[in-house]
């Protein structure tokens, strides 16, 4: 989420009261937004996604005066009539369909205001324009530009100009590659065969969005006062509520807007249009959805307090508002303009039963017969390095690996316990043995032909025993297995096999009702040698999901009497 | 370890409150043996030899004895003189400057022979030599070979015990603060010759026998009292009209460990018993999902910076997954693009079925409750479900950051469900895990209206803590997943924050480093 820093001093001139520090803090939080620290000079504060409108001074403080009821209401702004054009050429189509523009005249630009306008681009670009791929917005002194201004599609290697704060003229596919800004965004342009550029009627390029403006007509100065703003992007609504959100700000900064005709395929639109839209909303939704009986007045002042107008079943909902995509949302507000501290809590009288699944219940019962034997419960993770999980164990079991792991210890899913008990008694080798530890959780597997899934992935709980000590052998871990199954009514046969983990001759497959269940045996020395073990290791590995699911859930005769044995 | 413990091994010094005759009943038949012998200084040594016991028996006695007060225990540094290989065999055979001239007779003869006659290495003999005519013992000639004849003073010094001699026939090994001059002089002379004698340092302990301890001396003490119960008493009815050996009850004892539950899990069914307690049911579910069930039917747009690869993890094979019915796949697209069928604006744009294929870990325990809603019907309304379950997120491993994390959640699903009920249930949660004061305040999810985010008063560390979200699923949620919109309330408190701090650990990878030593020692979980 984003961050934003106001300067205290301007926002609470635009607030128009100042509030104690312990008063601004509680609103603030109770509008919907995280804060993160106040000082005399400056106010830090989390501003959620659905609310870009707040990502500047001005935005925030017209929420805020709203909510304490110092300016509340839906604000008016107006577009004024301009002969200013844009036209949208069709080479873009295919490379960055759209854009929003308007003019705004007579803000005097000190290098206060430049900085506040570079933060509501930056802040949008990051947050609403996610990095500049769904918008991206342009900032030119007017003076410098000839209007109408096209917006085409161009050969990047045919059209030049000087990037801003570049030495010199390079065509628009070198930027790509030596500007800065130009390798940090180039991955949005890259393998198009037309890049988008905003040209005058003169022929000088503006910018070459999502990229970079031009040296010369992309940069506002302090001797500017009006100024040519643009969103680019794919999605008209999308684009133009980004263009209001700014230029309702540099409204407050005490600018005059005009509106721009973006021409497209013949159609022009006026933009911005700053006139609300409206949205229907009905008192009893509200009242039924928050558990309260507001009356049409209360739900116009709350929905006032929130800087969103009211007429007869319809909220007024300002152009700058990105939040409101359903009546809910508008529920929402009217529900934090309530005070989400000033609600009743009930707790309605519904009768459900409660459950737990029946499988947590069986592990935690073999589990508590381990305590029993003394044993202690580790809990590794699911994410495993594919070492650990296969050549440290002499085996080629299938992985199922991630994509995108940040560390090389963690980058795979692992598809069995015994390395993740390895692995622990590896890091226990200084601590008084023996040590005998057990671990029970999910593993992975890519899905065979024959299994169902919709991932591709099969996960079973897996529940891994290992007795490390000077006396671990086969006998020893074979005791512990014999005595969990006798303990829950299993009976089991054991035959040998060759695992390229365990000692060969020492190492069996276990069977129940004639399902392969589990592993069991003593663990190879070289596999003892790969995790530094000096001290003998017998262990087994049981598939819980296998033995509960193919096997217990099959027999419901073992639930029902204690003399029922499965075999 | 059991005899260890009977014999009072870690007792506490000067804690017992008991008698003399007490304490006297109370000792160890070791203890008994020793501290009749113990005066003031006592040589360990000594003690070793007065009470017939093993060393290290009369070691663990003068411990146990210390640790109650009776004797007091110093340690001294002395030297002691030990024999070498040859000290050792000249103690037996004599020195070989005295077999020398023993051998010797008035008429010369050569050095083999001598040598010969008195079993002595030739380089013995050699040395024997240049000793014997220092000390003007021989007379040496040399004809064809070298000859050795002895004088009168060689016969006197055949006849006397050397100095040396008599520090060889010596007890070894010697204190040295022991010796008198002339066996100083004699140590001197014999430290110069190969490996006969050396000096070693040696701790030596001493006992004295303290104030306490000379009235526990004084006390007679039945030979009739018992030690251990044994099986063979019991058989044989001998332990009757005795008495027992009496115990320091109050000692303290070597720590054992058993087998145990991981802390986490102790945790995790405590929280699974609050919301069975509460008449939820449980949900569970796979860890790994197609992105169209941990997003896109979550309504979380598919640009959503979440999706991105730095936030979630994404698997590599498979990559992609399959996606459920044409109806939901087609009415979760239709919400996203057009917001169509919830009277909604959508998030507008193309869906991409291809994205929603996409396997990740799952990021949110809501997923579950996504694919629990996709097969509820409306004759089981109302329901309550919960889960307890991992989640994941791309992070790397730091003292605050674990890829892994435990969440729980809850949901509601009840047709006359409203926001002051979300509260209420909240309340309820909080106070059942634990905090009965919480706050809550607006916050933003892509799946619920209205939002909250909930902090809870800590009652022991008197601060609030973020805790965690909670809110009413939005219809462009329950929509496609139930066929109407009917409130879902949800909340999904993660919970190690709760374990770490009942367990005081600050950094989270202690939840699962698995030290034993740590293991061993927890504490349980006692909420």
């Amino acid at each position: 989420m984003p961050t934003i820093t106001l300067n205290r001093k301007v926002f609470e001139n635009l607030v128009g009261r100042r509030l104690p520090d312990e008063k601004l803090k509680d609103r603030i939080s109770m509008l919907g937004t995280d804060i993160e620290s106040v000082s005399e000079r400056e106010i830090v504060v989390e501003v959620f996604p659905n609310r870009p409108d707040m990502l500047s001074e001005q935005g925030f403080a017209r929420a805020f005066s709203s909510f304490i009821g110092e300016k509340s209401g839906l604000r008016p702004y107006t577009a004024k009539k301009s002969d200013y054009e844009v036209i949208i050429e069709k080479g873009v189509d295919a490379v960055r369909p759209w854009t929003a523009c308007a003019v705004v005249k007579g803000i005097s630009f000190d290098g206060e205001k430049i900085k506040e306008v570079i933060q509501i681009q930056e802040k949008l670009h990051v947050t609403y324009g996610r990095n500049r791929k769904k918008v991206a917005i342009g900032v030119y002194p007017l003076e410098k530009i000839a209007f109408p201004v096209r917006f085409v599609g161009e050969d990047p290697k045919k059209v030049s100009f000087q990037p801003l704060e570049f030495p010199k003229e390079i065509t628009g596919l070198q930027v790509l590659s030596q500007h800065p800004a130009g390798r940090e965004y180039g991955h949005l342009l890259e393998g198009k065969d037309r890049f988008p550029f905003f040209i005058d009627s003169a022929g000088k390029v503006l910018s070459m969005p999502p990229i970079i403006n031009s040296h010369d007509v992309g940069k506002i100065t302090e001797s500017s006062s009006e100024v040519f703003i643009e969103c680019s992007g794919f999605d008209y609504d999308v684009l133009h509520r980004c263009l209001c959100i700014i230029v309702t700000a540099l409204a407050d900064m005490g600018g005059e807007i005009y509106s721009v005709a973006v021409k497209k395929d013949g159609k022009a639109l006026l933009s911005p249009d700053l006139s609300p839209h409206k949205h229907a909303i009905a008192l009893d939704a509200v009242n039924k959805r928050l558990g309260l009986s507001l009356k049409e007045t209360e739900l116009k002042k709350h929905l006032a307090a929130m800087g969103i107008g009211y007429e007869k079943g319809h909220a007024l909902v300002p152009c700058y508002r990105a939040d409101v995509l359903h009546e809910v949302d508008l529920i929402e507000a009217v529900a934090i303009a309530y005070g989400y501290d000033k609600f009743e809590e009930n707790i309605p009288s519904v009768a459900t039963i409660a459950s737990e699944s029946p499988f947590a219940v069986f592990v935690a019962r073999i589990a508590n017969i381990l305590v029993g034997l003394g044993l202690l419960e580790v809990m590794t993770y699911h994410l495993a390095s594919v070492g650990m999980q296969q050549e440290k164990m002499c085996s080629d079991i299938p992985l199922v690996a991630l994509a995108n792991a940040e560390s090389l210890e963690y980058n795979t899913c692992r598809a069995w316990m015994i390395p993740c008990l390895l692995d622990v008694l590896q890091k226990n080798k200084l601590h008084e043995y023996p040590q005998h530890i057990f671990d029970c959780g999910t593993c992975f597997m890519p899905a065979k032909k024959s299994e169902d899934s919709d991932t591709g992935v099969v996960e079973h709980d897996r529940l891994a025993v290992a007795l490390c000590s000077e006396n671990a052998d086969y006998t020893a871990i074979r005791q512990v297995l014999d005595y969990v199954l006798r303990t829950i009514g299993v009976g089991y046969a054991i035959r040998p096999v060759e695992h390229p983990s365990f000692i060969a001759g020492r190492v069996g497959r276990v069977t129940v009702a004639g399902k392969d269940v589990a592993y069991i045996g003593e663990i190879h020395p070289e596999v003892l040698a790969h995790f530094e073990l000096k001290f003998p290791v017998a262990a087994f590995e049981l598939n819980m999901s296998t033995l509960f699911g193919d096997v217990i859930l099959h027999y419901p005769e073992a639930i029902f009497s204690s003399l029922f044995s499965i075999t | 370890m059991v005899k260890e413990r009977e014999g009072n091994m870690q007792g506490k010094k000067g804690d017992s409150a008991l008698s003399p005759q007490e304490i006297a009943e109370s000792l160890h038949p070791l203890e008994r043996a020793v501290l009749p012998h113990v005066r003031e200084s006592s040589p360990f040594q000594s003690l070793v030899a007065d009470s017939q016991k093993q060393e290290i028996e009369v070691m663990r006695a003068l411990q146990w004895l210390a640790n109650k007060g009776l004797i007091e225990l110093s340690e001294l540094s002395a030297f002691f003189v030990a024999l070498g290989a040859n000290g050792a065999a000249y103690k037996a055979s004599g020195l070989p400057e005295k077999r020398f001239l023993q051998v010797l007779a008035d008429t010369p003869l050569s050095v083999d022979v001598v040598a010969r006659r008195a079993s002595l290495e030739k380089q013995e003999a050699s040395a024997c030599l240049g000793l014997l005519r220092g000390k003007a013992a021989i007379e040496i000639t040399k004809e064809k070979d070298l000859t050795v004849t002895i004088t009168d003073a060689g016969k006197r010094l055949r006849e006397k015990e050397s100095l040396e001699e008599k520090f060889l026939a010596k007890k070894f090994p010697v204190n040295t603060s022991t010796l008198a001059p002339e066996e100083r002089f004699a140590l001197e002379s014999l430290k110069r010759r190969k490996d006969i004698v050396s000096v070693v340092e040696r701790k030596e302990r001493r006992a004295t026998i303290t104030a306490l301890g000379k009235k526990v001396q004084a006390v007679k003490v039945s030979s009739d009292t018992l030690d251990a119960l044994t099986h063979g008493m019991l058989t044989d009815g001998s332990w009757k009209g005795k008495s027992f050996r009496r115990y320091d009850v109050a000692v303290n004892v070597p720590a054992i460990a058993g087998g145990k539950r991981h802390f986490v899990r102790q945790a995790i069914s405590y929280a699974k018993r609050v919301w069975l307690d509460m008449g939820f049911s449980e949900m569970e579910g796979p860890l790994i999902n197609t992105s169209f069930w941990n997003f896109d039917a979550l309504f979380t747009a598919q640009d959503h910076p979440v999706r991105e690869m730095q936030d979630t993890f994404f698997v590599k094979k498979p990559a992609s997954g399959s996606l459920p019915s044409k109806k939901l796949v087609d009415a979760v697209s239709c919400i996203h693009e057009s917001g169509k069928g919830a009277r909604s604006s959508g998030w507008g744009g193309k869906w991409s079925a291809d994205e929603a294929k996409k396997n990740v870990l799952r990021t949110h325990t809501t997923v579950l409750s996504a694919r629990t809603l996709a097969c509820l019907k409306k004759t089981q309304m109302p329901a309550k479900f919960f889960a307890v379950g991992k989640c994941f997120r791309n992070e790397a491993l730091d003292w605050s950051h674990l890829f892994e994390f435990n969440q729980t959640e809850g949901i509601v699903v009840d047709p006359d469900a409203d926001f002051s009920h979300l509260l209420g249930y909240l309340r309820e949660f909080f106070t059942k895990m634990g905090f009965p004061q919480i706050r809550v305040r607006p916050a933003y999810f892509p799946y619920t209206s209205n939002s909250i985010e909930l902090d809870v008063f800590h009652p022991y560390h008197k601060k609030w803590i973020e805790f965690g979200g909670a809110g009413i699923f939005r219809p462009e949620v329950v929509i496609p997943l139930l066929g109407e919109d009917i409130p879902v309330l949800a909340w999904g408190p993660g919970f190690d924050r709760i374990i770490l701090d009942y367990y005081g650990i600050t950094d989270i990878r202690d939840l699962y480093r698995n030290d034993l030593k740590q293991l061993r020692e927890m504490k349980m979980w006692m909420r």
